[in-house]
């Protein structure tokens, strides 16, 4: 990835995505949706979603505040069901199997779809080596060489270097980036397929922002990952799809789904292309 | 671009009318109460037994008899009278210790319930329960601890010492199981839970729900959630709990009165029936004592008050720590 | 794109257990049950308890092997934690059923027409039942509740308002006295009345120092309650009064106080119920009388509480029947009080 980021249309950021290559699917054939609708009580938040995210891939979900697209993330790992008002319709596929059918296990479907939340959020009574394998420990999986598998982790997450001499030290003891990082960290230890990112960097700084970019895409070449963002600009950097989130006193839709470039360029909506070029949201 | 001179902040004064300086005084004056109360009751409890306390000194807390000379006619017996709390310090210690015991687990275990498990249809209901049972007056459990528990009191403590009665705590010296520091304790422990759970309930719903669902979305069973987040996050708040409950056990009077027989010794078997602590010694003399026990009486008053005023002001410490914390 | 002839389907919640889910529940509760009784009938787990903690130990078994079978090792822990927890939870409301339960039961046996219209000034507690009455007691308890009421309620208020409104030095020590205070055992309060007032000076026992030490009990409850509903007034209500240029006194007094007055006397019930069954002060300074006395300054004063503690104290079948009586009159004060008090607390919601 360049550095200087000097060009002025997102379509051209956009067009040297278009030459990454997927990564291969070493970890089964993806996430799909299929029809989904979420409620909050009678309140009908999200209506009619259907996405098929491809293996590997790093798709951004991108629309205007308040039209669905946390409510629909969150329907992806089974949290939106926490909310006691909340009731959903339609299914969401992991490898060809519906994560919502009867008999199966919630936890473990979560640790298959990991989630990375908006404000940064590590276990303070843990430390930083503690929070890293808290997966384990939480979802009480056994592991033989902890030591390697916190290491490589925090690698993946672009971490390592700036930890590795105080893995003793504090959860809460990191900047907002570097505990950002530490989250993505402890997500990946427990391997999943699928990374859900809750804007991730929209309590970051610029610079811890570009970082954690850089991590998504090296994590796209082995999992896939599904990106919440207000942020334009990012999620013409870095992602290989784009679907475009409204509600305009419907329930939020999915008004437009494509490849990134061609959403930022050339969108089929009206609808779609005012919000890219900035006319409103 | 020529820099500017920063003036200094300027010192903002303002003259409150006439009507508000009464107002602050008198408000003032109100809110100095507590202070007033509290020093009035350390210095009265402390003038009136000053006498017995300078007399005895240290023995006052660690001697364990009892024993006032002077007869209801007011002559003077003759042996020196000899006023020692100490073996109903300790009653008042082991009983609170036993209800703190048995009572907190089931507390943290109840809040741990209403917060987590119940369902939200009977939780506003259950709540009102244990809230309810805080507002019942300490004499009704007394007479319910009397009449009520205390034969199943009995049969449990028969049981404790059937099998267990190879551990020194819960051996007797003679197998009469009634009104026991055990009972008592029973009875404390079922009135100090409502007060613990309350506050555990508040400080386990202070628990950042971020932390909850990152727990969960790195897929925590409901268990392993609350022991990696919940626990450590209120440990503070519910060590302060559960000594709030331990300053009101120490200083229950009625109720351990009604159901403990009290014999002035200092009893470490506590499924034997025979103890009493420092609140309940002074309603048994109060009524037949002459002049100078009545000094012994306050000075042991004056104990009690020190000794739950410092578990008290511990506990406040601890809770809010926490409390504030989440906010 | 019109939405309004779309046509959704209706919301569900998968995550539910369907009934075909349900079946392994339905066969643990038999279970349960079935073991429960061969433990009870089998081993020597006899009486409440026994059954109780059999119940417990099926129950966790029972779930745990279920979650166990079909979701493994973890779920299996998590069943047995929340059973036992469930189980501690339910211990914990058992009291309070046993003791309303009981007072019920026992306390109307008690009860006469007369009840409430005699004092015990010609009768003892030993007497038969349609002997003597409450009245006193009632009489008694009101005064002092009334007096205490009148003390404490100003006193508090005055510190709560310090606390939020003026907020000057001594906040801090002052809030965390005020909690100390909450702590001070009911014995201390009415024996410092009786240090300070009554040892000594020949003055004898009677209804006021009664409700002084009432008043001390009092008083930490009715400042916290007050000072959290005046910190929920929000700052521009304040604000506002100040912009008109109206004094702090009128702007406490006119704005603020009127917009927390069903929270001021939630605060005032809630200090009233506490002490309304408070003994152990009681017995130090007001002597328990048992005619009716209308003078709170002048000779022992009784109260519902003491005449209690003299039926206990007592020891006989009548002089029980009347503490049992008493103390359901006692108990449907309270609950009155505590009623009161959540429901003025959720209409100010």
């Amino acid at each position: 990835m360049t550095d200087n980021v000097k060009p002025s249309s997102l379509a051209s950021i956009a067009a040297g995505n278009a030459n990454r290559v997927p990564g291969k699917n070493a970890l089964g054939t993806g996430l799909e949706a299929r029809s989904v609708h979420a409620w909050f009580g009678k309140n009908h938040a999200l209506a009619n979603v259907s996405l098929d995210f491809a293996a590997g891939t790093v798709t951004a979900l991108i629309g205007p505040s308040g039209c669905g697209k946390s409510t629909f993330i969150r329907t992806l790992n089974r949290m939106h069901e926490f909310i006691p008002t909340a009731a959903m319709a339609g299914e969401v596929l992991l490898d060809g199997r519906d994560i919502y059918a009867s008999g199966v296990d919630v936890t473990k479907i979560r640790l298959k779809i990991g989630m990375v939340f908006q404000k940064p959020n590590p276990f303070p009574s843990m430390t930083i080596g503690e929070n890293v394998l808290s997966g384990l420990k939480l979802a009480q999986l056994k592991q033989s060489n902890k030591e390697e598998l916190m290491e490589e982790c925090l690698v993946r997450a672009g971490l390592w270097n700036e930890v590795k001499d105080r893995l003793g030290a504090h959860g809460g003891s990191l900047s907002g980036g570097q505990q950002q990082r530490l989250c993505i960290a402890r997500s990946l230890a427990v391997n999943p397929q699928v990374l859900l990112m809750d804007e991730p960097c929209s309590a970051l700084d610029p610079g811890s922002t570009l970082r954690i970019e850089e991590t998504i895409r090296e994590l796209s070449e082995t999992m896939t990952i599904i990106i919440v963002t207000h942020n334009m600009q990012q999620a013409a950097r870095i992602s290989d799809y784009t679907a475009f989130f409204l509600a305009d006193g419907h329930p939020g839709m999915m008004i437009e789904t494509g490849p990134t470039s061609q959403i930022f360029s050339n969108p089929k909506d009206k609808r779609t292309e005012n919000y890219v070029t900035g006319r409103f949201g | 671009m020529a820099e500017k001179q920063i003036p200094a902040p300027r010192t903002i004064t303002t003259k409150p009318r006439t009507s508000d300086k009464i107002f602050r005084g008198v408000i003032f004056a109100g809110a100095l109460s507590s202070l007033v109360i509290l020093a009035a009751i350390a210095i009265f409890l402390g003038l009136r037994g000053f006498e017995i306390l300078a007399r005895e000194g240290l023995s006052f807390v660690t001697g364990y008899e009892w024993f006032s000379s002077i007869n209801s006619d007011g002559t003077a017996g003759e042996d020196p009278s000899v006023y020692g709390i100490g073996a109903m310090l300790i009653g008042t210690i082991v009983t609170a210790l036993i209800a703190v015991a048995i009572g907190v687990p089931i507390a943290i275990a109840a809040a741990l319930y209403l917060n987590f498990y119940s369902p939200n249809a009977i939780k506003g209901f259950l709540v009102g329960v244990i809230d309810l049972m805080a507002a019942f007056p300490s004499i009704l459990f007394g007479l319910w601890g009397f009449n009520i528990l205390m034969p199943s009191g009995e049969y449990w403590a028969k049981l404790l010492h059937k099998y267990l009665g190879w551990i020194p705590l819960f051996d007797v010296s003679t197998p009469f199981f009634s009104r026991s520091p055990f009972i008592a304790g029973l009875v404390l422990a079922i009135m100090i839970i409502p007060i613990v759970t309350s506050i555990a309930r508040e400080v386990f719903s202070q628990t950042p729900l971020d932390r909850i669902q990152a727990a969960y979305a790195l897929g925590a069973t409901k268990w392993t959630m609350i022991r990696a987040v919940v626990l450590p996050f209120g440990y503070s708040g519910v060590v302060g709990g559960a000594m709030l409950g331990l300053g009101r056990a120490m200083g229950e009077t009625v109720a351990v009165f009604t159901v403990l027989n009290i014999i002035f010794q200092a009893n470490f078997q506590i499924l034997l029936g025979a103890g009493g602590n420092v609140a309940s010694l002074i309603i048994l003399k109060f009524g037949e004592a002459s002049a100078e026990e009545i000094k012994a009486l306050m000075a042991a008053g004056l104990m009690l008050f020190l000794l739950t005023l410092l578990v008290n002001m511990l506990a406040d410490l601890l809770v809010n720590r926490t409390v504030k914390q989440g906010r | 794109m019109s939405t309004a002839t779309l046509n959704y389907p209706k919301p569900q919640k998968p995550w539910r257990p369907k009934q075909r889910d349900l079946v392994p529940t339905y066969l643990g509760v038999i279970a349960t049950l079935l073991g429960t009784w061969a433990l009870v009938e089998f081993t020597g787990l006899a009486g409440k308890l026994g059954a109780f903690g059999a119940a417990v130990l099926c129950t966790t078994v029972v779930s745990t092997f279920l979650a166990g079978r079909s979701r493994g090792k973890q779920a299996a822990k998590n069943a047995a934690v929340a059973s036992l927890i469930t189980s501690l939870a339910l211990l914990a409301m058992f009291p309070v059923i046993s003791i309303l339960g009981t007072v019920l039961v026992r306390g109307t046996k008690g009860l006469y027409t007369g009840f409430f219209t005699t004092d015990m000034g010609l009768a003892s507690v030993n007497d038969p039942l349609n002997v003597g009455g409450i009245l006193h007691a009632i009489v008694g308890t009101f005064l002092m509740i009334v007096i205490a009421t009148v003390i404490s309620v100003p006193l508090g208020i005055s510190t709560a308002i310090y606390l939020t409104e003026i907020r000057g030095p001594g906040s801090r020590l002052i809030r965390f006295l005020v909690q100390a205070m909450s702590g001070v055992p009911s014995i201390v309060a009415g024996l410092f009345i009786y240090s300070a007032i009554i040892t000594g000076s020949g003055r004898g026992f009677n209804g006021l120092w009664g409700a002084l030490a009432l008043a001390i009990l009092m008083l930490p409850t009715v400042a916290r309650t007050a000072e959290e509903v005046l910190l929920l007034i929000a700052e521009d209500l304040r604000e506002a009064g100040l912009a008109l240029g109206a004094t702090q006194w009128r702007t406490v007094a006119m704005v603020v106080v009127p917009a927390a007055k069903s929270g001021l006397i939630t605060a005032m019930i809630l200090g009233i119920a506490r002490i309304a069954g408070e003994t152990a002060p009681l017995l130090f300074t007001t002597g328990g009388g048992d005619a009716t006395n209308l003078n709170p300054v002048d000779g022992v004063m009784g109260s519902i509480p003491f005449a209690i503690w003299k039926a206990l104290i007592s020891g006989s079948a009548e002089s029980n029947a009347r503490a049992w009586a008493s103390i359901l009159v006692l108990l449907v004060l309270v609950m009155i009080l505590f009623f009161s008090a959540r429901r003025l607390g959720k209409a100010r919601r």
